[in-house]
């Protein structure tokens, strides 16, 4: 790998040391992003081959590559690698790491010592979670909500599996606090909070998710160990315990940590969108403002994944109606974003393309979550392929498309060199499509009502199925182009220098890669984060 | 049937179609607004932006408030459709289905029971949910009925068939390795053949047990195969009178296959695990010792 040479030292070089120890005991903020990046994006690729996986398996009725049993400790570890190891940890410790301290015209986080630490904690974890796959009673077979009994009863690694996730719990609770921290200590001169970027607004706002929901996960892994460990029996109701209590202590972080997921894609698409529109974003403090919204009212919404558990009609009355309120301020978002396509002067490129793809698709996502929170529509489509579909419409329509909108965005910035642009739209293309065959089957799926976690199915559902299993491939056929297009531009691409999306924000205004200390001297804001006047663009 | 009953796919399916309408008009109006800028306001048509502006209070009023109207529209719909999943007609035929890992088993007041869950049409049924393991859930997509079936909860679900026929029941909430094999049927019938089916039901069961039947009925072949294949349990073929590796409390043991090892492996499956296998068998406490006695004549019967 080789760089641009810049008349400033940047970060790439700044050590005189090279070699793995340069990256790894670092505690330059844009290292531990790049770190970040590599490790959380390298097990979405884990994820998604353990998905291709799955979907070849469903490919036709009966056994196709794998039994049963591995196929359900497969889709267990999909999820537990691509939420725990992937999503959660992904934005904030890749692009809030590396954006977030230069947009707010800080030199550093507050504490980046503690920000090296997290990511070491993240990594223990995901070892202890990797080491749970290959001991003992073998990978985990619970789906990755770890329900009680069964998992209390299973005689799989779900102990070590599970004291995996608990240790990443606390690097995801000491980045929360890091963030929370240097957003209101490390602003710049002149950045008012008016001033934050709605990508830092949307990370200050999932920091307080993490800090305040993270210890409730911990806890509830902790006596889910305790019970297969001591037999506590504090939730099996053979001892007197109730299962329902683990489900509600689970989903009171496990809704949130979907909030973790969203909230950064969305401001992700803030910062894009007025970029390629060459206009400022529409409804600032209404973005600003329904973050914060979303990450309230989302705390008090769990109950509504347990409408058919057994729970109190009461219970499900309080909880539709809860999640529906949340429904408000991501529609209030969607709406700014459309408005702040008017009239400007829109351009393409394959950010813009990723991020318009977030907002179809999450609409998508969103409005079939309608379905799911309506009491008596939930009850057919809960636990069906709807849900599948509705999930991964979200998180992978949307949280994953606007991770691919940030890594064409802000990653040329901190390589200094870039990909090429038609083989970036194909790979749009081609994902576009293909997830869209896939996922969508499988909403109709769930309609027609197949349930979820099935090795095998009826011969009824065999056709809609096979579409989705093909669609699976178009979609890695795109990710792949995506992939090597982006990493071979970044590595051996032609240069990328100043600022040519024409950004307002802070990262624009200083060198490419970004030196050391970010800013020569310490900045002084005095213009908005989407005035695009000062720009030097016409 | 009754001249008035509300089926339960007549509450859920007006819901459905109101919420996909709503959803399907504002999801064509994102995209065609979004793609008509895309389109007018593209670069190679407006090099410039013509305008800066960056809010309007009203604007944001009226989408703050329209969407706020449409989802308490859907959440009132969605509540009140649910409502009559829950409201049971007092005249409701009870049953009561036994989930275990993994197989259903169905049982009647009078005493009959069956692998598949037998309906008279057009007579409400209320089926009370009990599990012997871990949490199931009871799933029948035509009837749009589902409820969790936990361990130690009394929870129940009601529905009435309409019209003759079979209809799928499926296991919904994740229970293990043969979850996805965990299906049974809602067998539909016209109420004077219900009514002979059930009276030959509570009739067989009273006279001496099969114990092919009963193996098939209670869930046994689910795991413990009869042609030798290893399954989640011990295959039945050949299993009598073989020599066995065990666990008995902690510690290693081989015994041999005798009538006393199936009885007690039966009553108390817990007590000694075969070596390889998990500790997931249920007891089944509603085993009389008479089918007890015949479970066991079957097994010893494969060679």
């Amino acid at each position: 790998m080789s760089h641009i040479q810049q008349p400033q030292t940047s970060f790439w070089n700044d050590t005189g040391k090279t070699g793995i120890t340069s990256w790894i005991f670092s505690t330059d903020h844009k290292r531990i992003g790049l770190l970040y990046f590599y490790s959380t994006f390298g097990f979405f690729l884990v994820g998604v081959l353990l998905g291709l996986l799955l979907r070849i398996e469903l490919m036709a009725p009966g056994r196709t590559i794998m039994g049963p049993q591995t196929y359900n400790a497969l889709f267990t570890v999909h999820g537990v690698v691509m939420i725990f190891l992937f999503i959660i940890p992904g934005f904030q410790g890749s692009f809030g790491n590396l954006v977030m301290p230069i947009q707010i015209g800080a030199r550093d986080v507050s504490f980046p010592r503690l920000n090296l630490f997290s990511w070491w904690i993240y990594m223990i974890g995901a070892v202890v979670i990797l080491t749970s796959l290959f001991t003992g009673g073998g990978p985990p077979d619970t789906g990755w909500t770890f329900y009680v009994p069964f998992s209390s009863r299973t005689g799989t690694n779900v102990s070590l599996a599970v004291l995996g996730v608990f240790i990443i719990g606390f690097s995801s609770i000491l980045t929360g606090l890091n963030f929370v921290t240097t957003i209101h200590r490390l602003r710049a001169e002149g950045m008012s909070w008016g001033r934050l970027p709605l990508f830092v607004w949307s990370l200050y706002a999932t920091a307080w998710v993490q800090i305040l929901a993270t210890p409730i996960l911990a806890i509830t892994l902790v006596l889910v160990a305790a019970e297969r460990l001591l037999g506590t029996g504090l939730f099996d109701p053979a001892t007197g315990g109730d299962p329902l209590m683990y489900q509600h202590l689970f989903w009171i972080y496990s809704h949130p940590a979907v909030y973790i997921m969203i909230l950064p894609a969305m401001g992700v698409i803030s910062d894009i969108i007025p970029v390629f529109s060459r206009k400022p974003i529409f409804g600032y403090k209404m973005i600003a403002f329904s973050s914060i919204a979303i990450a309230a009212a989302g705390s008090l919404v769990w109950g509504h994944h347990m409408y058919t558990s057994g729970m109190s009609d009461t219970a499900i009355l309080v909880f539709s109606f809860l999640t529906f309120i949340v429904a408000i301020p991501s529609a209030i978002k969607v709406f700014n974003w459309v408005s702040t396509l008017y009239r400007g002067s829109i351009s393409l490129e394959a950010p813009m393309l990723f991020a318009l793809t977030f907002i179809l698709l999450f609409s998508i996502g969103g409005l079939s979550g309608l379905i799911l929170g309506a009491a008596a529509t939930d009850i057919h489509v809960h636990d069906t392929h709807f849900v599948v579909g509705h999930f991964h419409y979200v998180i992978f329509g949307g949280s994953g498309f606007a991770f691919f909108a940030a890594m064409h965005y802000w990653l040329p910035k901190f390589y200094g060199r870039r990909y090429a642009e038609k083989p970036a739209i194909l790979a749009w293309a081609l994902m576009f499509t293909g997830f869209n065959i896939t996922y969508f089957t499988m909403q109709l799926l769930g309609m027609q009502g197949m349930p979820r976690r099935y090795y095998d199915y009826l011969p009824e559902f065999a056709t809609l199925n096979l579409v989705s299993t093909v669609g699976s491939w178009i979609l890695a056929g795109g990710l792949l182009i995506m992939l090597i297009n982006l990493f071979r531009g970044l590595w051996w691409g032609p240069p990328f220098e100043g600022n040519p999306w024409g950004g307002a924000t802070l990262e624009w205004s200083i060198p490419t890669p970004p030196p050391t200390e970010n800013f020569i001297e310490e900045p002084l804001v005095t213009h908005g984060p989407y005035d695009f006047k000062g720009t030097g663009i016409p | 049937m009754n001249s008035r009953l509300i089926t339960t796919t007549e509450a859920v399916d007006p819901v459905f179609m109101f919420l996909f309408g709503a959803c399907l008009l504002l999801l064509v109006g994102i995209t065609a607004a979004m793609l008509f800028f895309i389109v007018r306001f593209h670069r190679s048509r407006a090099p410039r932006p013509t305008s800066t502006a960056d809010n309007n209070l009203w604007l944001e009023i009226v989408w703050t408030a329209l969407p706020t109207i449409l989802v308490l529209a859907m959440f009132y719909y969605g509540w009140y459709g649910y409502l009559a999943l829950r409201r049971v007609p007092p005249d409701a035929l009870p049953v009561t289905a036994t989930a275990r890992m993994w197989s259903w088993s169905f049982s009647y007041p009078n005493g009959a029971t069956s692998p598949k869950l037998f309906v008279p049409v057009g007579k409400p049924v209320r089926v009370e949910l009990v599990s012997l393991d871990v949490i199931h859930g009871f799933f029948l997509p035509a009837f749009r009925v589902k409820r969790d079936v936990v361990p130690g909860m009394k929870n129940h679900v009601w529905f009435v068939a309409p019209k003759a026929g079979s209809f799928d029941l499926f296991c919904s909430q994740y229970c293990g390795t043969a979850h996805s094999s965990m299906i049974s049927t809602v067998e539909a019938l016209p109420e004077a053949e219900f009514a002979a089916w059930l009276k030959q039901g509570s009739s067989t069961t009273a006279t001496r047990p099969d114990g092919r039947k009963l193996a098939q009925e209670k869930g046994c072949l689910g795991c413990h195969s009869l042609d030798g294949t290893p399954g989640v349990g011990p295959a039945f073929k050949g299993l009598y009178q073989s020599q066995v590796e065990v666990m008995r409390a902690g510690k290693p043991l081989t015994v041999t296959a005798d009538e006393a090892y199936l009885k007690e492996s039966i009553r108390q499956p817990e007590a000694l695990i075969v070596k390889g296998f998990q500790p997931i068998m249920p007891a089944d406490p509603d085993l009389t010792d008479e089918q007890l006695e015949a479970l066991v004549e079957f097994i010893k019967g494969l060679k």
